[in-house]
């Protein structure tokens, strides 16, 4: 079995683990070789992985980091002996993972992404159970089990059910019942996603410290690339295929002098997104806070110049490169999207006027509430939102944001207070509020099952178009967002990123003054995300409000202004910067945004304890 | 604070096998208790059929409206309508002409016509025969074979007593019935013994179904198989439990059916015991057969209820009489389990043990159970494809 795989592909490096010195191969706790694996899903088959080979040392933490639909999950699943690869073979700390299944079991731990836990059974009791189905002896777990709950903070919660805790408890339970048979290699599949920056923060100290602590070896995959940054080793992974596999630093050195904030404190930072957005010598533009980022092609500060001309009061700045730029250039040199973005219109100056006139609010908020029983989930939150502006609303699991979010949407009465949404009181008039809004959520709220032209007849019919209107509507969404090529595909079958935009194209059918934007764009790759924000950027400048709420802080980033609630209350409002600014600290001098927020409720928690 | 690298826990691999088997089904329990559908399914769902059936539902025809017209009235006639008056069966209404009760049939006020024409009393009298003309509404043929053999019975039982009273010559033969098993002709004693058949199909199949998919659908499942547990663990760890559980539907059932319901019992507690533990180890296969190729809670439950729980209630004898159904679907009704519960459950209440009629019957459900944990043993592998 083992040797015609060999003679299969002489064009390959030989096996790294074949030609390793023995005491190299004792450090090695996971080798892919030449591994492929496919699906077939509906009509399509689709390669998860293609021809995919890497070798993980001993006493590392190896991130795998790629969009949704790279092939993640199934690598993980690979590793863990619970899919049989078509091609190749793996090898889980020495031991083939076809051939010595059972023996791998006991020395690895796997969680899952959803954890893997049983919800109507307590803390103690999922410990107990793994514990149990792991065969740890008696006189050994309550050392374990204090040693694990006070390393994850669960220790005041271990009679609660673990379908009561939040999102990033959770998180760290499933982490602790993997960690029960203190596996020397710990294998976490996207431990991270939907779970809030503060809990994400609290997870790595976790993982730094079993590294350093148990000397465990840690592969963990991600589809939040600044996140890769924190792993020694970064393997990123994109359609199946390995992009590129090294330290985060290698990496960054590569673009090393083509990255640029620019700002201007007289013309508008999303006018100078859009006039620098689309020249050919920037590979990638992003909004960040009041300035812009901005990569260029090539290394020359020339070119830098010749395109950002006579813009009054300008400054740039060289910003040390980021992970994600990396990612951005090499996957424009790709190229396997064409951009859509030609097809939009331009633009006008008097569009992103360059200080905003006095806007009326067109969301108010005042004294909101909101009980569940005792419970408040929203006390006492009052904000303005501004017409066309992008407004966030962030903060951990469980303070309230989805239940502001959902009383804004009219999906949610509230308890009292007094919120208006274009004009109309939500107390009273519901529903006319919501033929004023569109809302999108990244769970991609369509009919799966119909094809993308069903989807925007289903909605247009639902928002009330009729007759020509409709047509003309779904004719405008094909084209503006590319999805002409695609009219008769099934929904379900999309990429990502189409989906994302179908669902957008849906949410925008009935030409809403206000958009709510609900984890818009999680998981999907950096360059639909570009994309996708492009649009919002553009339907801003013509005016219309967003609002979002994300655990992506570089989502946040493109808003121009953030609250940021904690216990159902809000704990700070400003613009990103200003928050920046909030958070500056000896230790810190220049936070970035994720650095902030996590200040920032730290701060509140602290407070919380003390009084 | 922990210092150096841990240690590594000695393992007994012997040893372990039994503790993660009871650390599997300790799980289970604590889900059952906690968890208010399953309760639902395995408590709440088979008093509630067993109430219905017990009480609710008879396939006895009582009080049936039927219409009566007596062209000529004599004391004869007069006669032989009383039978109808006096009897439970019926509810008679009397029409004068028979466009009004043919209208009464089409309106359904009326289930049935017994019409006696015009020389009726004089040909009786005669000693010749007379024909009693009865239409009866055929939409529910099984209400329309009760109203026939009630009229020809109650005919029958009137022309005894002119015989008798020798105002007409003797019949050359006399049909005397007795009813074995269930004397009073109760529906209700059959009824319920066959109930305990569908009520661990719920339990041991579709719960089983629902649970297992459950793990599948929630990712436990995933988390589960990379731990050293086998698959023997896995499923041996739903088996055991779930078999206490339709145990307990089956005491249940009995403990109802004979206390509250008066159903008799004539045969052996243990042969009943061993017929149901072999019955639910058919549930139980066919329901994790079901949830290892589904892995998704809705398909399970459908899968469940199409090839498990409704071939219990309809093709098993339960209900319907098999001898009765057209020769394909008879045929179909062997490859249920229930089919062979049911006969054994009916015979086992109603008439004692009777050995020739069980052992095959037991023999199919033991191949049925070997064949479907054996191919669910197969089938389930730890892995995720």
């Amino acid at each position: 079995m083992f040797a015609p795989n060999l003679a299969m592909s002489p064009s390959s490096e030989p096996a790294p683990h074949q030609t390793d010195s023995s005491a190299e191969i004792q450090d090695i706790v996971l080798t892919f070789h030449d591994v492929s694996k496919s699906f077939v899903s509906g009509h399509r088959v689709i390669h998860a992985l293609t021809r995919v080979s890497f070798t993980v040392r001993r006493g590392t933490v190896t991130g795998i980091i790629g969009p949704d639909g790279a092939g993640k999950t199934t690598l993980m699943r690979l590793a863990a002996t619970l899919l049989r690869p078509d091609q190749g073979h793996i090898s889980v700390l020495g031991m083939d993972t076809q051939r010595e299944a059972a023996a791998i079991y006991g020395q690895i731990g796997y969680m899952p992404q959803r954890f893997g836990l049983y919800e109507d059974l307590t803390v103690q009791e999922n410990l107990d159970l793994y514990a149990d189905l792991h065969g740890l002896d008696h006189d050994h777990r309550s050392a374990r089990y204090r040693q694990l709950m006070v390393m994850t903070g669960l220790e005041p919660f271990t009679r609660r059910l673990a379908g009561q805790l939040s999102g990033g408890m959770k998180q760290k339970l499933g982490l602790a019942c993997s960690l029960l048979g203190t596996p020397p290699l710990l294998l976490l599949d996207e431990p991270t996603v939907g779970v809030d920056p503060l809990s994400r923060r609290e997870l790595w100290t976790i993982v730094d410290r079993l590294v350093r602590e148990e000397g465990t070896s840690v592969v963990l995959t991600t589809s939040y690339i600044e996140e890769a940054e924190r792993c020694p080793d970064v393997l990123i992974l994109h359609e199946g295929t390995i992009l590129g596999r090294a330290h985060p630093s290698t990496f960054k050195r590569e673009i090393e002098g083509r990255v640029y904030q620019i700002h201007s404190s007289a013309v508008h930072k999303r006018l100078i997104h859009a006039t620098l957005t689309d020249r050919p010598e920037v590979v990638d533009a992003m909004v960040q806070g009041e300035s812009v980022r901005l990569v260029l092609r090539d290394p020359h500060p020339e070119t830098l110049a010749a395109i950002v001309p006579a813009i009054p009061q300008l400054s740039i700045a060289p910003v040390p490169p980021r992970l994600e730029d990396w990612f951005i250039v090499k996957l424009r040199q790709q190229a396997s999207q064409p951009a859509v973005r030609s097809q939009l219109k331009p633009l006008t100056a008097s569009q992103t006027s360059l200080s905003p006139a006095p806007r009326a609010p067109v969301i108010q908020v005042r004294h909101a509430q909101r009980r569940f029983g005792d419970f408040y989930a929203v006390h006492d939150v009052s904000f303005d939102v501004l017409s066309g502006e992008i407004f966030g609303l962030l903060g951990p699991n469980g303070a309230g944001k989805s239940t502001t979010f959902r009383m804004l949407c009219g999906l949610l009465p509230p308890s009292g207070g007094h919120l208006t949404v274009a004009g109309v009181d939500l107390r009273r008039a519901r529903s006319a509020a919501r033929q004023r809004i569109g809302y999108m959520s990244q769970k991609f709220s369509l009919y799966r099952d119909l094809s993308v032209r069903e989807n925007l007849r289903f909605f247009s019919s639902a928002y009330g178009l009729r007759g020509d209107r409709r047509r003309e509507r779904n004719n405008w969404a094909l084209d503006q967002f590319g999805l002409r090529p695609f009219a008769d595909a099934v929904s379900g079958e999309l990429p990502l990123g189409y989906k994302q935009r179908l669902a957008l194209a849906c949410a925008l059918m009935h030409e809403p003054d206000i958009l709510f934007l609900d984890e818009p764009t999680s998981g999907v790759d950096p360059l639909a995300r570009r994309e996708f924000w492009h649009r919002i950027l553009e339907l801003a400048g013509r005016g219309v409000t967003i609002m979002v709420t994300t655990h992506v802080l570089e989502e946040a980033e493109y808003c121009d202004r953030i609250a940021i609630m904690a216990h159902g209350r809000l704990l700070t409002l400003g613009t990103p910067d200003e928050i920046k600014r909030r958070a500056r600290t000896v230790e810190c001098p220049t936070p970035s945004l994720e650095d902030a927020f996590v200040y920032l409720i730290h701060t509140e928690r602290r407070q919380a304890v003390v009084s | 604070m922990s210092q150096s690298r841990p240690r590594r826990v000695h393992r007994f691999p012997s040893n372990n096998t039994w503790m993660r088997l009871r650390g599997l089904m300790r799980k289970e329990a604590l889900q059952i208790v906690r968890d208010p559908s399953s309760i639902a399914i395995a408590f709440l769902i088979p008093v509630l059929l067993l109430l219905l059936f017990g009480y609710g539902i008879s396939l006895d025809a009582e009080h049936v409206p039927v219409g009566l017209v007596v062209e000529q009235p004599t004391h004869l006639t007069a006669e032989f309508t009383a039978s109808f008056f006096h009897s439970r069966y019926f509810l008679p209404i009397s029409f004068d002409s028979m466009t009004a009760a043919e209208e009464a049939l089409r309106e359904h006020r009326v289930n049935a016509i017994v019409r006696l024409r015009e020389p009726f009393g004089k040909q009786i009298s005669a000693g010749a025969v007379a024909p009693v003309q009865v239409i009866v509404n055929g939409s529910d043929a099984n209400t329309a074979r009760l109203i026939i053999g009630y009229v020809e019975g109650a005919t029958a039982r009137w022309l005894e007593r002119l015989v008798r009273e020798g105002r007409t010559r003797p019949l050359p033969i006399a049909i005397e019935p007795r009813i074995w098993f269930n004397a009073e002709v109760r529906s209700r004693n059959f009824l319920v013994p066959g109930l305990v058949a569908v009520i661990m199909t719920l339990i041991g199949a579709l719960l089983t179904a629902l649970v297992m998919a459950r793990e599948w659908e929630r990712g436990t499942m995933e988390a589960l198989m990379t731990t050293p547990v086998t698959a023997n663990d896995i499923l041996l760890g739903k088996i055991i439990p779930y078999f206490f559980l339709g145990t307990g539907g089956m005491v249940l059932s009995v403990v109802m059916a004979i206390g509250l319901f008066d159903v008799p019992f004539r045969g052996s507690f243990w042969v009943l015991a061993l017929a149901g533990g072999i019955f639910l180890s058919v549930a139980l296969g066919m329901g994790l057969l079901i949830s290892v190729l589904a892995k998704n809670q809705f398909v399970a439950a459908q899968a469940a209820i199409i090839v498990t729980f409704l071939p219990a209630f309809l093709l098993s004898g339960f209900l319907f009489d098999i001898g009765s159904m057209p020769p394909l679907i008879q045929g179909i009704t062997y490859i249920f389990a229930a089919r062979y519960f049911v006969e054994i459950l009916q015979s086992a209440f109603l008439a004692g043990t009777i050995w020739p009629l069980f052992i095959p019957n037991l023999i199919a459900l033991l191949i049925m159970a070997g064949l479907f944990l054996g191919l669910c043993r197969f089938i389930f592998r730890k892995r995720l494809e």
